[in-house]
């Protein structure tokens, strides 16, 4: 139990989190592309991508909020020993993380103000499967169009509409992952 | 001096992860100002401190760094800034744009077309384009939010109704997505239509003000004018004096003191690298 909670970090954080940080902003700079993001063991049931996404972004200053399963003893530990984030309700969070249904209804997030838009939150959906076929996006970042597998359209595309507030998306499954912001529009 | 003393990069790591932050909320709110904690750089503000601390964010051991100011790679800021990094980073550098997969610019963008494998990092000394319009941040920001626009149209008017057409030479301000009006940077608005649709990221850092704001690759930038007086991006007409490039933006130098003066590329690897390829202009030795 210690041991797990205690090891699954970045074992060069400088580093790794550079990597890994450099693979989110590709993902959120081209949105639906699907990268591999390395380093973090997470316990269960996080995936290793999300638990690098957690390590790379999250510290003191950002409020998580753990949906569903996620919300348990060994991830709680686990997150709060490598990056001393507080955890919070939706209302408050900047980062949340769980599966599409536990993380519902999407109206309990910040999705900014009219002069901040900036201060919404990050989803990081855990997914079974990712691939780049299915819906189809365009906007900023995409050269024509992009194809993305998401749990579901309508929501999206509501999210969509609220620009330039709204909340920003990360899929992750396995070490693999793609981002969804505010701006695309998903078809 | 021990390099080693510092982290990778210099930055702290918390420090990282806030700029990290606002770089992905400005990527997912192109044009938008995102505010961040600006850092104290061991140089001055007004030399890069904001881009300084986009590219420590940014950089990974395996980047190759290069740095221009003006289009030139040997100027003072330029190689005290690669200097910086490959002491603090380890990063490899060079001059080549094609071999850059990071370039932090001083007020120009590359001559040669970035490919999807590069980042572009501007520094910025004013993010706000409004703020010579109106000075209260405030004020500012509440105008970003209601999209009210209309004191910069009324500025380029002026301009008009002064000067007979759009005095703005650089900072042109542009339009990004049909939503935010943005600041370039003062790059000269020869280079605006490059931002559009470029296939690199862009990111703008500015120290002193604290802000970041971005682009990502393939957006909508357009360059603010009328109908009846459209954008036009425009350069000394001359062709470069050493490579005899007719399409580069071009420094106009003086050569004595009897009145006398050439034209030469800003960017100064495109220069030499025509000038290697066999191209000569009228004053090459």
């Amino acid at each position: 139990m210690q041991a797990e909670i205690l090891s699954g970090g970045f074992a060069d954080p400088a580093i790794q989190s550079a990597h890994a940080f450099r693979s989110v902003m590709e993902a959120m700079a081209r949105p639906g592309t699907i990268h591999d993001i390395a380093g973090a063991t997470p316990p269960a049931p996080l995936s290793p991508a999300a638990g690098a996404v957690l390590l790379t972004l999250c510290d003191t200053d950002t409020p998580v909020y753990l949906a569903g399963a996620c919300d348990c003893d060994a991830v709680r530990n686990w997150l709060a020993f490598h990056t001393g984030a507080p955890f919070a309700g939706p209302a408050h969070c900047m980062f949340a993380i769980g599966t599409w249904d536990a993380l519902a209804p999407l109206s309990a997030y910040r999705i900014g103000t009219s002069e901040y838009p900036d201060r919404s939150a990050t989803l990081i959906v855990e997914r079974t499967d990712l691939s780049a076929s299915g819906t189809l996006l365009k906007g900023p970042g995409i050269k024509g169009r992009a194809a993305l597998s998401l749990p579901e359209v309508a929501a999206f595309q509501a999210n969509a509409t609220l620009f330039p507030l709204g909340l920003d998306f990360l899929f992750t499954s396995g070490d693999r992952f793609a981002a969804l912001p505010r701006t695309t529009e998903v078809m | 001096m021990t390099d080693q003393a510092y982290n990778f990069a210099y930055l702290d790591e918390q420090t990282k992860r806030m700029i990290r932050r606002a770089i992905l909320k400005g990527l997912a709110i192109p044009g938008y100002q995102v505010p961040f904690a600006s850092r104290e750089m061991p140089m001055p503000y007004g030399w890069g401190t904001g881009g300084v601390q986009v590219s420590a964010a940014v950089l990974t051991p395996d980047d190759t760094f290069k740095v221009i100011d003006q289009g030139a790679d040997d100027t003072t800021n330029a190689v005290s800034i690669r200097t910086f990094f490959e002491r603090t980073a380890g990063v490899a550098t060079t001059t080549a744009t094609a071999d850059a997969s990071v370039i932090q610019t001083r007020h120009r963008i590359p001559e040669d077309q970035l490919s999807e494998e590069q980042i572009l990092v501007y520094q910025v000394p004013i993010p706000e384009p409004l703020r010579f319009l109106e000075p209260r941040e405030s004020e500012t920001r509440k105008m970003h939010s209601l999209e009210e626009y209309g004191l910069m149209h009324v500025k380029l008017y002026e301009d008009i109704s002064c000067h007979g057409h759009i005095a703005t030479s650089y900072a042109y301000p542009v339009r990004v997505e049909g939503r935010y009006v943005m600041d370039p940077s003062p790059i000269p608005k020869f280079d605006n239509p490059k931002m559009a649709d470029m296939a690199a990221i862009q990111l703008f850092g500015a120290g002193r003000e604290q802000r970041i704001y971005a682009l990502p690759p393939y957006t909508k930038v357009v360059s603010l004018d009328f109908e009846d007086h459209p954008f036009e991006a425009s350069k000394a007409d001359h062709p470069c004096g050493m490579c005899g490039a007719e399409d580069s933006y071009l420094d106009e130098l003086i050569v004595d003191d009897t009145g006398g003066r050439m034209f030469v590329c800003s960017d100064t690897d495109y220069c030499e690298a025509r000038q290697a390829a066999g191209h000569k202009g009228k004053d090459a030795a």
